[in-house]
């Protein structure tokens, strides 16, 4: 993310990774959403967490939809494709996207309006597919774009900048995915980089559908004392049960440090998952378990992060539908082209 | 006036590969199988031959029609007249009893008499009663009711004079592996045959002889062969969501992938299915799939075109390949979803807000309907824009005989301006909507293909760098752009195909479009042997090249045919060229059945004030007039 428009020299003392890529190479166009949005502190994240992987920027797909939430895939990635598609229904076109390339790293941002109202049916579809890409769904509980409404996940309770109260229930992201039998549910506070970046990796090497539910404020209609996705509200609700660290596959985790680890996850590319013990009650491999502690966790009023649930052995769209490794978009035409011979053949049985 | 109204035809003459007969059943009965059993072996004969389906929407219980026209002529529209009604759904007998033309014949199922005051004078009552001889001949209600279906086949192969060996033919070839049920629908064809023979003059007056005019042909549905010109134009991502009736379109684009898409070792398939969620899910992973360069494709109905529309204009406006198949149903909301119409013309030529416009493709028959769908997403591709194949339910699911298709090896496909890595390697800088050579066509560039391909895609101002913008200049040079990239595309879609007469005197032009064809074909045939002059256009896309002015400017009267209510080819001719739309003639059908030649010639005569004849039964009020009304 960058908040003012950088010259493009590079500093000789700026570290690359082994692509010889410095973060400003991760980086996008300049943030025009407000100072102090959460959503900018997400696309730094996003930035450390890709440069970190040693994504070809190039071979990453960035999607989403429509509002401030879906306008952050201009400010990260300045190398990659794009998509800002019509509201709500990035999981669609990421879906198709997918289907034709499977091999680029998808990486969808959306929000809490984008997601949870009109693209309610298109992520819950997405996550019945495990389609394969990372969906980080920017949550404020409110419309910036439009200045102020209530968006579908604000709490009943919470107060608009006007301080009119919420009275619809809330739709909670997490909640659902994990209901919805999504095989990668995490929650995170974009004031808590520490522990957003590993979740960042750790999903975009996840072969399945990864949702990161992202508390992320917005500083301009829903950051003042009465509102529940406040900075300040967040911070003082915040139950840390799932934290992970993220180790690539090159490179070898140390002894020791396994020892007081939870649990580890081998990904699907042979990188490792370390979720850290915090909570000794709570064991992100048991969906019921952890649907129960969560609402459970919820009543009391607090905000339950980490990376809360992860199945790495569900297959994801192309290995239920049993499509080739190689990309279709890669397939000669000989290779779908029956030919006139086939044709001739299939013509004498419709008679 | 020769007898142009009738076609010519004498119901009490003898008539030889010429007539019509309808069978009324209840839905949900397996009468479909006998039906196409007994249009196959007509078929096989060599005797030009059509079948329509007017079907309920409806699993089971409601009434269904099978209407099979036998023309040596090779005339394939709908009859106007039916010579023989098969009845054997009692709650329609009403209905069938007054459907049969005046000398024709009813045949019904007399197990159960027929009331009184369904006899009518001029026509020959035939009864045969099916269901008694299926109890006393079958075990179990499930096979008494399925061979009631091959009995009438049976009666009908004895009245019609159709070739029992090809009947055998069939049989074995269709039962093969199961001679249980071989044995019972022999048993089942001879027990209708033989009583025929046994009570009536067989054959009918108007009966079957063999010819040899389908040697080249075949008998498909349109969505089927849609689907295999998709398989051949090497699509690969369909998404769709199930409708009526455009569904066997998906089903057919399965089957044949299953066929010819699956890797025999690793039985892994070149190919991705998706059944979505919904339309709008639908349009969005044709779109999604199209952007990462696939060849990819969705089918639907009205209903969903109205959705897709907000995906359309993205599409449109950020400039993605993606194929649409329309198959029209009878609109507006829900309508009739099993009734045929062309009613979404104007719709998916301007779909989606903001100024936007279309290329759409106009098959008339299934033959078209394969190779319209290779041209569909060639034009897709070389214009990087979505592009329509608007058919019906006429032509996409019922069987047509057309002739067998046919496939050039040396076809490659056209995946318009595309930048790889090679020429990537050699560009500065990539402005995604720079138009270099004045075609209003800008290069694009494959997600993953190079480092230096990257751009942002979207939907809101950009500018030709793919840049955001709220700059009016920069927005109008892209929109402006599009203006001319469409212009272009109206002179490399498929020309209207002209059928004029040699003179080149006609003051009469008729221009239709789609699944009007082979009934203005038809009529065209009539109207001239009647005297008339008169010259055809039909359009076969959209936006119209040069040549559709052409035609109208070239003709004094010009009737356009179309079935829809409010005439939306006229308007769009005259939207599109200028033309002022009173300058021609609406003849319009749109009650949901195909359209009839008769339709046509009556509506014809009507505005040249040959005819004055009281409204239409099929299509509402009398096209000529409505027009004059409007």
């Amino acid at each position: 993310m960058a908040s003012i428009t950088k010259p493009p020299v590079r500093h000789p003392s700026l570290p690359t990774n082994s692509l010889g890529f410095t973060k400003r190479d991760y980086e996008g166009a300049m943030s025009t959403l407000c100072a102090g949005c959460g959503h900018d502190s997400v696309t730094a994240a996003l930035v450390q967490a890709l440069w970190e992987l040693e994504l070809p920027p190039h071979r990453a797909a960035k999607m989403s939809g429509i509002g401030c939430s879906s306008k952050t895939t201009a400010y990260f990635l300045r190398q990659s494709h794009g998509f800002n598609g019509v509201h709500g229904r990035m999981p669609a076109l990421a879906t198709g996207a997918n289907a034709a390339n499977r091999q680029l790293a998808y990486i969808g941002i959306s929000g809490d309006g984008d997601s949870l109202s009109i693209g309610l049916g298109q992520l819950c579809h997405a996550i019945r597919r495990n389609l394969n890409m990372m969906y980080v769904l920017e949550n404020n509980g409110v419309y910036g774009l439009t200045k102020g409404q209530f968006s579908a996940s604000a709490d009943v309770g919470s107060k608009s900048k006007r301080g009119e109260p919420n009275v619809q229930p809330p739709i909670d992201p997490v909640l659902l995915a994990l209901s919805l039998g999504a095989t990668f549910v995490a929650r995170s506070f974009s004031g808590d980089k520490t522990q957003l970046v590993p979740i960042l990796k750790a999903a975009v090497r996840h072969n399945g559908f990864a949702l990161i539910d992202v508390i992320s404020p917005c500083v301009s209609f829903n950051d003042h004392e009465t509102s529940t996705k406040s900075y300040r509200y967040t911070r003082n609700h915040y139950l840390e049960v799932a934290p992970v660290d993220f180790v690539p596959l090159r490179r070898e985790i140390a002894a020791g440090q396994t020892e007081d680890a939870l649990t580890s996850v081998t990904m699907h590319d042979g990188s490792v998952v370390r979720f850290r013990k915090v909570a000794n009650d709570y064991d992100p491999r048991n969906r019921d378990a952890a649907y129960a502690y969560l609402r459970a966790r919820q009543t009391k009023g607090e905000v339950v992060t980490g990376l809360l649930y992860l199945d790495e052995s569900a297959p994801d769209m192309h290995a239920v539908a049993g499509t080739v490794e190689t990309p279709l978009v890669d397939l000669g035409f000989e290779e779908l082209c029956p030919g006139s011979a086939a044709l001739a053949e299939l013509m004498a049985e419709y008679r | 006036m020769p007898d142009v109204d009738g076609g010519g035809r004498n119901s009490v003459e003898s008539r030889v590969n010429d007539f019509a007969f309808k069978i009324g059943t209840v839905n949900g009965t397996g009468s479909a199988s006998a039906n196409s059993l007994l249009m196959q072996a007509i078929f096989r004969m060599g005797i030009p031959v059509t079948g329509k389906n007017v079907f309920p929407s409806n699993i089971q219980g409601l009434p269904t029609w099978y209407e099979i026209r036998v023309s040596r002529e090779g005339y394939m529209a709908r009859p106007a007249d039916i010579d023989l009604v098969v009845a054997l759904n009692p709650a329609t007998y009403a209905k069938d009893v007054a459907a049969v033309r005046p000398g024709g014949y009813l045949l019904y199922d007399s197990s159960w008499p027929l009331d009184d005051s369904l006899v009518r004078e001029g026509i020959t009552i035939l009864g045969i009663p099916f269901g008694k001889m299926c109890v006393e001949s079958f075990e179990g209600d499930r096979e008494r009711t399925l061979l009631r279906n091959i009995v009438y086949a049976g009666a009908l192969v004895a009245l019609l004079e159709i070739d029992m060996d090809v009947i055998g033919e069939m049989l074995r070839e269709k039962f093969s592996k199961k001679a249980k049920l071989l044995d019972a629908n022999f048993k089942a064809i001879r027990l209708g045959y033989d009583y025929a023979k046994a009570n009536y003059d067989c054959p009918l007056p108007f009966r079957l002889e063999r010819m040899n005019a389908t040697s080249e042909s075949i008998l498909i549905d349109g969505n089927s062969a849609a689907a295999l010109g998709a398989v051949f134009a090497g699509a690969t991502v369909g998404a769709w969501y199930p409708i009526t009736p455009s569904t066997s379109l998906m089903e057919a684009f399965k089957e044949y992938c299953e066929r010819f898409r699956v890797d025999p070792a690793t039985k892994q398939r070149k190919y991705a299915l998706i059944q979505a969620e919904d339309e709008l899910a639908a349009a969005g992973m044709v779109i999604g799939a199209g952007w990462c360069g696939a060849r990819s494709f969705t089918s639907t109905a009205g209903p969903g075109i109205s959705l897709m529309g907000e995906f359309i204009g993205l599409a449109y406006y950020a400039e993605i390949p993606g194929v649409f198949f329309d198959i029209q149903r009878t609109g507006p909301s829900t309508g009739m979803p099993t009734r045929t119409q062309q009613g979404d013309l104007l719709s998916i030529a301007y779909l989606s807000h903001g100024d936007t416009k279309h290329i759409a493709l106009f098959p008339a028959n299934p033959e078209e309907c394969f190779h319209l769908a290779v041209a569909a997403f060639d034009l897709s591709e070389r214009f990087q824009t979505p592009v329509f194949v608007v058919s019906d339910l006429d032509i996409g699911m019922n069987d047509w005989m057309c002739n067998k298709f046919s496939w050039d090896d040396g076809y490659r496909p056209d995946r318009g301006k595309v930048l790889g890595p090679a020429e990537l390697d050699r560009v500065q800088k990539f402005a995604r909507y720079t138009d270099v050579d004045g075609d209003g066509i800008a290069a694009r560039t494959l997600p993953g293909a190079h480092p230096r391909g990257g751009y942002f895609t979207r939907g809101s101002g950009h500018d030709k760098n793919a840049a955001y913008t709220e700059d009016s200049a920069e927005y109008l040079e892209v929109v402006d752009r599009l203006a001319r990239k469409l212009a272009t595309a109206a002179t490399a879609v498929p020309a209207p195909e002209v059928h004029n007469q040699s003179d080149g005197t006609a003051e009469i032009g008729i221009i239709s479009v789609g699944g009007c064809h082979s009934a203005v074909m038809e009529a065209l045939d009539r109207l001239r042997a009647a005297g008339h002059s008169v010259d055809y256009m039909r359009v076969r896309a959209f936006p119209f090249g040069p040549s559709v002015r052409a035609f109208i400017d070239a003709h004094e009267r010009c009737y356009v045919v179309e079935q829809n209510r409010d005439g939306q080819l006229r308007s769009l001719l005259a939207l599109e060229t200028g033309i002022a739309r009173d300058r021609m003639t609406s003849i319009l059908d749109y009650g949901g059945l195909p359209l009839t030649a008769d339709r046509v010639v009556r509506g014809v005569l009507e505005g040249e004030g040959h005819l004055n004849i009281p409204a239409y039964a099929n299509g509402g009020a009398t096209a000529a007039t409505a027009a004059r009304q409007r």
